[in-house]
């Protein structure tokens, strides 16, 4: 199991998605995911398409000015 | 929504497909605007899908979808919006899709007569056409105003549960919405493009007009969508933000443009697209301050910060609204 960064700086909603979506495409189950963002809709977006892609998320956050969600890789 | 609910009734698996061309209107402003940030932010794609219990794949195509916006076929809208190449290129993208991913055909949500350029009578055969997809296209919601495709004819899918909605009302699909107990969509009137919204084309207008080029990366597109652009000459322009949220969002690209900020007054981050002379420096400075809290006081200090941090502080009179022509104004 390993434990990834994703740097979502200064992107907007959907990007922080699609980069997750395209980061998580090349982890294995079990591995996780830290996505650190300056958009707080990510907040929404990353949990809710985790959600419909059956993976889980294991934390949300907001830290001064980063919104940091962290998603664990799941069979699909 | 409705679309997929009417072949999820026929027992068909559905997965959604939405691309992100950039221009998407889809929570940007309101992630970027303080006063926006009370409402809602969520994506209304992500949102529709989980409504629905499908999968979304959301596919980035900023880079190709360019060439739409350089060049289009059939042309502009009423402003910079490509609206039939632009179906035409997502429908053939959807098939490139369907076939990487092992699906059988592909539907779409439109309604025959909805829409002035991409939902026309005579323009959806075009869209089947030019993308190639032919027969393999299914509009469930006004599949009886059309030629069978392939699915009705394969019998995979039953002609009789499609409807024949038409025309720009939109009764029908919302009583449809009632019926399968939808209470909450996405506002069913388009302009989810910044390229349907006329002050942003001017402003891209501008952008090519003074790079002499069309070519564009997604940082240009986004401040697009963000503060005040006004252009004094062709060679450089400012981008003042018009509150907090936007003074936030133009923080991030420091290191990419130099910027003015105001010392004495509370006001707003500008960024500086261009090369400016010292004369040019002063007069940036002055719109500025124009629109700092000073802008009624005799003077205003500034900074003025390049991309490596190095700042020079300036002193100067606000420049008078009278002495801003409308015309810099984009």
């Amino acid at each position: 199991m390993s434990r990834e960064r994703l740097d979502c700086h200064r992107l907007l909603c959907p990007m922080p998605v699609i980069k997750t979506q395209d980061r998580i495409a090349t982890m294995q189950p079990g591995d996780e995911l830290e996505v650190v963002c300056t958009d707080p809709g990510a907040l929404n977006d990353i949990p809710a398409w985790s959600r419909i892609n059956g993976h889980q998320v294991l934390e949300s956050t907001t830290r001064d000015d980063e919104y940091i969600v962290v998603v664990r890789v799941c069979e699909e | 929504m409705l679309a997929v609910r009417v072949m999820q009734e026929q027992g068909i698996h559905v997965e959604g497909i939405n691309f992100f061309t950039g221009f998407c209107v889809e929570g940007h402003t309101h992630a970027i605007r303080k006063k926006d940030q009370k409402k809602p932010k969520r994506n209304n794609a992500l949102w529709c899908a989980e409504q629905l219990g499908i999968k979304l794949h959301i596919i980035d195509i900023i880079d190709e979808y360019k060439q739409v916006v350089f060049n289009p076929k059939h042309g502009y809208g009423a402003n910079l919006n490509p609206c039939l190449d632009c179906k035409v290129f997502m429908v053939k993208k959807a098939k490139e899709w369907m076939q990487e991913h092992d699906f059988d055909f592909v539907i779409s949500g439109e309604v025959v007569g909805q829409r002035p350029m991409s939902q026309r009578k005579d323009t959806m055969p075009v869209v089947q056409r030019e993308s190639g997809i032919d027969d393999l296209l299914l509009r469930p919601l006004s599949g009886k105003n059309l030629p069978p495709t392939l699915p009705e004819r394969e019998g995979w899918i039953s002609r009789d549960g499609l409807y024949d909605f038409s025309g720009r009302s939109r009764k029908p699909q919302m009583a449809l919405a009632k019926q399968f107990g939808f209470e909450d969509y996405a506002q069913p009137a388009g302009g989810c493009c910044f390229l349907t919204d006329a002050q942003y084309s001017v402003k891209l207008a501008d952008l090519w007009n003074s790079r002499g080029s069309k070519e564009y990366e997604l940082d240009d597109i986004m401040l697009l969508k963000v503060g005040r652009h006004i252009r004094p000459a062709k060679h450089f322009k400012l981008i003042v933000a018009r509150e907090e949220g936007e003074s936030n969002f133009l923080k991030g690209y420091k290191k990419q443009y130099p910027h003015m900020r105001c010392t004495s007054h509370g006001g707003p981050l500008t960024l500086i697209d261009g090369e400016l002379s010292e004369d040019e420096l002063q007069q940036a400075a002055r719109i500025v301050a124009r629109y700092s809290q000073g802008k009624n006081t005799p003077q205003v200090e500034l900074e003025y910060v390049t991309t490596t941090g190095e700042v020079t502080p300036m002193s100067v009179e606000p420049m008078p609204p009278a002495e801003i022509p409308r015309e810099w104004v984009l």
